[in-house]
């Protein structure tokens, strides 16, 4: 999970790492109620998960109370990468020094954390220089492994003090919270010469949430998704008009690429797991039958222990029910698969023996292209 | 990285002396479950020996004959196992873990999804402090066709053979495998890594469990986006100058950044797990990748030619 920015910054908030002061407004009443408090120049923050929100134009200053609204709305109205903001973050301007970057991370192929700090902030952290990247243990963190990140970066005083409190206070948080990722970019120097997290990025690691009551106020699911992910699928909605269901995130995905490869746009994922019973089957082209852009379905199901015919008897249910419409593509390997077939020789449903065949005839389907 | 070498066929098959070789014993953990209860069926049918099962508070039962035992403590003072297949629910992964690891379990088959990481990290710890190791969690499992499987895996796709298949996804394991199988080329182990983020054997421990194993001749790598396992797998090629043929498939090539493709460790940031990454690592060395599943057996047979 991925949290808000300013989520994030409650996070800091919570566990004593300094930030900007702020409001939040989702609408302009609420903009009108901190209007009056507000010390500018501030800055107005799209709260968006998508990256690069400073280059969309997605972060505002406004030097006087006249920009306010008008650049709010701005913001509001403003969607990027395919993403509208729910909320704007208004904070109040800082006097910056310098910017730099820190940030832990799970280092996966070292089954550690990983600490990446540089004097560089601001930027994307692939293109920043002279990182300093060190493993450490986000249990262990001391206060000398701290200090001598600060020293590193040639910080010292009163800035080597404020740095190396924010590194042991992240790790702690890191660690409490479960966080795959927490990147404070930029993470600023004062001119008093104390730091300030300027952003925040964090990503909390969604297995361990069923322990965190307190973020389950920041997981924001889609109704749909959240009916797949109760029916203990995993479902992504994408931009084309092609849904993939399958068993088995890799083959999804796999089949993904195939459609991509023959021309096709998928519109979703969606992995229906171990279980492909006649019921878990049919619910999954119940949660795809509520997207309207979908005009076919292909289903890749590797057989093996499934009996193709229960899949087939979803199938059927399905358009009887009137439940779907659209024709499904279908390659299901396993126990009764010319069974299959017969029960589903009069319906909207073809099956294949192999997903290569299944695709090229979805591909030259019509309507695909209308 | 563990320093001394690990095993896995002297534990999972034997030698051909031992009285029980090819028959060595496996604890089920959580065999009374839903799942651990139906694979606990399928793994006998194999002819996998499994000679007991854990389920806490249910000590002195039985399941279709196995005894169920409170611990892995109370089940291995008789028994003497060395594997253990994990199949309890997520919440519950570390404390059978360390149940496990301290009771004579040296091979830990991790099946459980959704293992938090912090979970995960502190049981492999554990694991490897105690010279025990654990495949997964997220995975299928483990099989050596036609002598065992400790997992969850269908037998059909599997034939006995001299490649090694290694798979971050468990379906694509079995689509894989099936293809070769159906091209003549069966496999000698074909073992699931898992779809977390945290392997507790990762694609580089698994090539040295089989690097100086002569019976088999070439390996699979079944990969998906996320991660740098493939990138690290590159560099330890190049670094030992590892000389049996690889194929392999990197599945997620379209899927879109930032978005967790069903597996938890399936995600890209930035160029950070892309496929484009890994596909370009293995040009480096000249392994080639098949853009299909079913494109696998060509590939390899023309390497193995």
């Amino acid at each position: 999970m991925k949290l808000l920015e300013y989520q994030g910054k409650e996070l800091f908030t919570e566990y004593d790492i300094a930030v900007p002061k702020s409001y939040l407004a989702s609408n302009q009443s609420e903009l009108n109620q901190i209007a009056d408090k507000l010390q500018f120049p501030v800055v107005l923050k799209s709260q968006l998960t998508v990256g690069g929100r400073g280059k969309a134009g997605a972060i505002l200053k406004c030097t006087k109370i006249e920009e306010l609204v008008p650049k709010f709305t701005e913001l509001m109205n403003k969607e990027v990468k395919g993403e509208l903001p729910k909320v704007i973050l208004i904070e109040e301007a800082v006097n910056i020094d310098k910017e730099l970057y820190f940030s832990l991370f799970l280092n996966r192929g070292k089954r550690t954390y990983s600490l990446i700090s540089s004097a560089q902030g601001g930027m994307d952290i692939e293109s920043v220089e002279n990182k300093v990247i060190q493993d450490i243990s986000v249990t262990g963190l001391t206060q000398s492994d701290a200090e001598s990140v600060a020293k590193r970066l040639n910080l010292d005083g009163i800035t080597a003090k404020s740095f190396s409190n924010i590194v042991i206070k992240l790790a702690k948080l890191v660690r409490e919270k479960e966080a795959e990722l927490a990147e404070i970019n930029p993470l600023a120097i004062l001119k008093d010469g104390t730091c300030l997290a300027l952003d925040s990025k964090i990503i909390i690691d969604d297995n361990s949430l069923f322990r965190h009551p307190e973020l389950r106020k920041y997981v924001q699911i889609s109704e749909l998704q959240e009916q797949a992910e109760k029916s203990g699928f995993s479902f992504i909605e994408l931009d084309g008009n092609i849904a993939i269901i399958g068993n088995g995130a890799g083959l999804v995905m796999s089949t993904l690429d195939i459609v991509t490869d023959a021309g096709g746009t998928p519109g979703a994922f969606l992995d229906f797991g171990g279980r492909a019973t006649t019921e878990t089957i049919y619910k999954a082209l119940e949660v795809i039958s509520k997207l309207s852009k979908i005009k076919a379905i292909l289903v890749n199901l590797f057989g093996g222990i499934v009996r193709t015919d229960l899949v087939a008897q979803a199938i059927l249910n399905a358009y009887q029910d009137g439940m779907i419409s659209v024709p499904i593509y279908a390659r299901i390997s396993g126990a009764e698969s010319e069974k299959s077939k017969e029960m589903l020789s009069n319906s909207n449903a073809k099956l294949y023996d192999t997903v290569e065949e299944a695709i090229s005839s979805l591909v030259q389907y019509k309507e695909l292209s209308k | 990285m563990m320093s001394k070498k690990f095993d896995i066929f002297d534990i999972l098959v034997g030698k051909s002396d031992d009285p029980d070789y090819g028959n060595k014993p496996v604890i089920i953990q959580g065999i009374t479950g839903n799942f651990g209860s139906v694979h606990t069926r399928l793994m006998r049918e194999y002819g996998t020996n499994i000679v007991a099962g854990v389920t806490p508070n249910k000590g002195g039962q039985s399941f279709e004959g196995i005894p169920v035992f409170d611990s892995v403590k109370d089940a291995n003072k008789n028994f003497g196992a060395k594997i253990s297949g994990i199949f309890v629910p997520a919440p519950f992964f570390l404390s059978a873990v360390k149940d496990a690891v301290n009771n004579g379990i040296k091979l830990l088959v991790a099946i459980p999804e959704h293992v938090p990481i912090r979970d995960a990290m502190e049981a492999l710890e554990y694991a490897q402090t105690n010279g025990a190791r654990i495949i997964g969690p997220n995975t299928p499992g483990v099989i050596v066709p036609s002598v065992s499987k400790i997992g969850i895996m269908p037998s059909q796709p599997f034939t006995k053979g001299s490649t090694a298949v290694f798979s971050r996804s468990g379906t694509l394991m079995y689509e894989v495998s099936y293809h070769l199988s159906r091209e003549g080329i069966g496999q000698q182990i074909a073992l699931g890594i898992g779809g977390d983020p945290i392997n507790g054997t990762n694609l580089i421990e698994a090539f040295e469990l089989i690097s100086d194993r002569d019976e088999i001749e070439s390996v699979v790598v079944v990969g998906e986006i996320g991660g740098d396992a493939e990138e690290s797998l590159v560099q330890y090629i190049e670094k030992t100058g590892f000389s049996k043929p690889v194929v392999a498939y990197v599945a997620g090539r379209s899927a879109p950044k930032e978005k967790r493709m069903g597996h938890a460790g399936a995600i890209v940031y930035g160029n950070y797990g892309s496929a484009e990454s890994k596909i370009s690592s293995y040009a480096k060395v000249k392994i080639p990748v098949a853009k299909r599943p079913a494109e696998v057996p060509s590939l390899l047979l023309k390497l193995m030619k």
